[in-house]
């Protein structure tokens, strides 16, 4: 039993930590988050040479890290930082061929995971997107970043089965937006599209996409907490700091509580990625995430008082992301009766 | 990162199975697993056996009679207890008195009370509350006076848990009104046959006799049972508590009577309510993640950092967590939940069974484990602890 970082994981905490803190401040974030094409290409190539998506896949799959603690890390610190890059969508390159998951990691191909539809966020097994000889027909819902895409990854039935389909970007039709939490999404849809299928089960990527999911919620809530606790130190209210009323204390207090058992979650799900127990400690550790990211947000945002309501307080967005993770890829009630099911 | 355990460990979690297998009677796992009283033999003849294996002081030094475990050793062992279904270890002895005396105790105080600890000569409970003083422990007002070699000890101390078996009560007594309340705390330790001293039980509201008051007027007190100097008992009583806190997250307890409540709950009309399984869900979630915090503070004990203010938040969480799975286990009771037949609680008791097996006991855990939010320093207690040390509110 060991919780500390490998040296690798603390060099590649540290170069991560130095490139958010020195090139994604709140400031920039905001203007890319609020560009027409909703993230960076710019941004996504220094990440790619700083070696930022190679360090989500294994040595087999081309990559350096790619274990769940590597991913976890990774998407801790992304959530922190608020970035809107499409690195959940870089994940799903472990679904591709080897050349085009080298492409990937040069930051020169952007795959994204299109899952998600109106009937079901999570469950793959009432997917009504299909494929038939080769041609997908479905659409997917609230896909971030896919105007970023060169080729989506695509879930869908065949048959009585679900499964993984690549699918270029050129042949998807899309109805693109903005997003409440900054950057953009789109309704996909696909109409008859050439789909070729992928090895990898949906579960499989499923039980990554979570663990990523819920590492960017520690994140967020982890920067919304401490700004909370510095905000309470220094707020002065009837001649004293908020942080001496016990009332505020003590909810302080529950969510630091929280947030300790969401990382336990994490570490959970991270450890036991690629066994069997994975889909139950995934489905665990969202349930958290999701939970106890509402609480944060919320809590962040009263116990600020009105310059959280504002556009201006960076924390405010960072509440604002946390709250809007939480239905991506099922909500807490869709985990919690998915956990008690496994 | 690696949350495995290593073989070492593994190998002695085997070892520590297969101990209990041997030597835990089925009659008394039973009398555990379903709630009933102990009596004071049984737990006598549990730390009996505890200690002919060398594990009853678990966490003391190997010179003094422990076995040199670390903490994940004694973790897996408590874990395994609670498991098989073991009776707990008393704690007033071996694990609040015994570190106190170890690490403040004279030379001759440790060479004569600790050996009485560990083979059952003294049974030790607990003076610390008193009716005026419970969160605000330092208010206390039980005082010692000194008159020549003896303290005369006068007041009253309250919730002394099985001070009706107890042969010595340590106490903490006020031996200064000078300065700050904190400031004039004495350690005592006082036979509880000395002429002056009565113990009255209280009948708690799931009607056990567990804790009692204990009263004491002019008790003569001889000077060398002071533990530490005078007037620094503050000192010992919060490094006890700290003590006390350390595995008070309970995740045997809670995990033993989770495989209860599930065990139960396809004999009862929650087996097909999705709302039941979705509670069911939620709280082993949270134990899940227990689990997981757990050893993170442990492992980071056993890398040489002191769990602090950590093990407050194992606190609130372990007792929220083993709270409301009493709660849900008397819930799957539905309305059989309601016959209270108190002899059903005794050994030996062959009256009928009235609802599933659980109904006998399900409400009266529930009422009796409220306790756990409010003993070792309350709930909210634990959350002003971690606002201070760990916010730095």
């Amino acid at each position: 039993m060991d919780f500390n970082p490998t040296d690798d994981r603390r060099m590649l905490g540290d170069t991560l930590d130095r490139f958010l803190t020195g090139r994604y401040d709140h400031t920039t974030r905001m203007k890319i988050a609020g560009s027409d094409a909703g993230w960076s290409r710019e941004m996504w190539a220094e990440m790619a040479e700083l070696g930022l998506i190679g360090a989500l896949f294994t040595q087999d799959q081309g990559g350096f890290g790619g274990e769940g603690a590597d991913i976890a890390l990774i998407f801790e610190r992304l959530g922190r930082a608020l970035v809107v890059e499409p690195f959940h969508g870089a994940l799903a390159a472990a679904a591709l061929t080897q050349d085009q998951r080298d492409e990937v990691i040069a930051g020169s191909l952007i795959p994204i995971f299109a899952h998600s539809e109106a009937g079901t966020a999570f469950d793959p097994d009432r997917l009504s997107a299909k494929v038939e000889n080769g041609v997908l027909t479905g659409s997917k819902v609230a896909v971030a970043n896919a105007e970023a895409a060169d080729i989506f990854v695509v879930s869908a039935m065949e048959g009585d089965t679900p499964a993984l389909f690549a699918v270029q970007a050129t042949d998807a039709h899309l109805t693109p937006y903005p997003l409440m939490d900054g950057g953009r999404g789109a309704d996909v849809r696909f109409d008859g599209a050439s789909a070729t299928r992928l090895d990898m089960a949906p579960a499989d990527l499923l039980d990554t996409t979570l663990l990523a999911l819920s590492a960017e919620a520690l994140g967020l809530m982890e920067r919304c907490k401490d700004t909370t606790v510095e905000y309470l130190k220094t707020r002065k209210q009837f001649g004293v700091p908020l942080s001496k009323f016990q009332a505020l204390q003590h909810r302080a207090v529950d969510m630091v509580t929280e947030i300790e058992q969401t990382r336990s979650a994490v570490i959970n799900v991270g450890h036991h990625l690629g066994t069997d127990k994975a889909a139950k400690y995934a489905a665990a550790a969202k349930y958290t995430a999701a939970t106890t990211g509402r609480l944060v947000a919320e809590e962040t945002i009263q116990l600020h008082g009105g310059i959280a309501m504002t556009w201006e307080y960076d924390v405010a967005h960072a509440a604002k992301r946390l709250v809007m993770t939480a239905p991506i890829m099922g909500d807490e009630d869709v985990h919690l009766m998915r956990f008690a099911a496994l | 990162m690696n949350l495995d355990f290593t073989p070492e460990q593994d190998a002695f979690r085997a070892e520590v199975r297969a101990w209990l297998d041997e030597n835990l009677s089925s009659r008394l796992a039973d009398k555990v697993r379903t709630s009933k009283h102990l009596s004071k033999q049984d737990m006598e003849d549990w730390h009996a056996k505890l200690h002919a294996r060398g594990w009853l002081a678990n966490h003391w030094p190997e010179e003094y009679g422990g076995p040199g475990w670390g903490p994940v050793e004694k973790f897996i062992f408590e874990d395994e207890c609670a498991m098989a279904n073991a009776p707990r270890i008393v704690p007033f002895g071996v694990s609040m008195l015994g570190p106190v005396l170890l690490k403040y105790g004279s030379d001759a105080q440790k060479a004569h009370y600790l050996p009485r600890i560990l083979d059952g000569t003294d049974w030790w409970c607990q003076g610390y509350s008193e009716p005026g003083a419970g969160s605000d422990l330092a208010s206390l007002k039980t005082t010692a006076i000194k008159e020549g070699d003896h303290y005369i000890v006068n007041g009253q101390k309250t919730w002394t848990t099985l001070g009706q078996h107890a042969d010595w009560i340590f106490c903490l007594v006020r031996t200064s009104k000078e300065g700050k309340p904190q400031e004039g705390i004495s350690f005592l330790l006082i036979d509880m046959k000395t002429p002056g001293i009565e113990v009255r039980p209280i009948h708690l509201l799931d009607g056990d006799h567990e804790v009692n008051e204990v009263w004491f007027s002019d008790v003569k007190v001889p000077v060398e049972n002071l533990v530490g100097p005078e007037n620094q008992g503050w000192t010992l009583a919060k490094y006890l508590l700290t003590y006390e806190r350390t595995g008070i997250a309970g995740v045997g307890f809670s995990t033993s009577a989770l495989a209860e409540l599930k065990a139960v709950i396809g004999k009862t009309e929650k087996a097909t309510d999705p709302l039941f399984a979705a509670r069911v869900a939620r709280v082993e979630i949270a134990l899940e993640n227990m689990k997981t915090t757990n050893m993170r503070v442990l492992a980071s004990a056993a890398g040489g950092a002191a769990p602090g203010a950590e093990s407050s938040l194992l606190k609130i969480k372990g007792t929220e967590i083993r709270q409301e799975i009493n709660a849900l286990f008397m819930r799957a009771m539905g309305p059989q939940a309601q016959p209270f037949i108190s002899e059903a609680l005794e050994e030996g008791y062959n009256g009928p069974e009235i609802g599933p097996e659980g109904a006998a006991w399900a409400a009266k855990d529930y009422f009796n484990n409220r306790k756990l939010s409010i003993f070792g320093g309350s709930n909210e207690i634990q959350k002003n602890i971690v606002s201070k040390a760990m916010l730095g509110f």
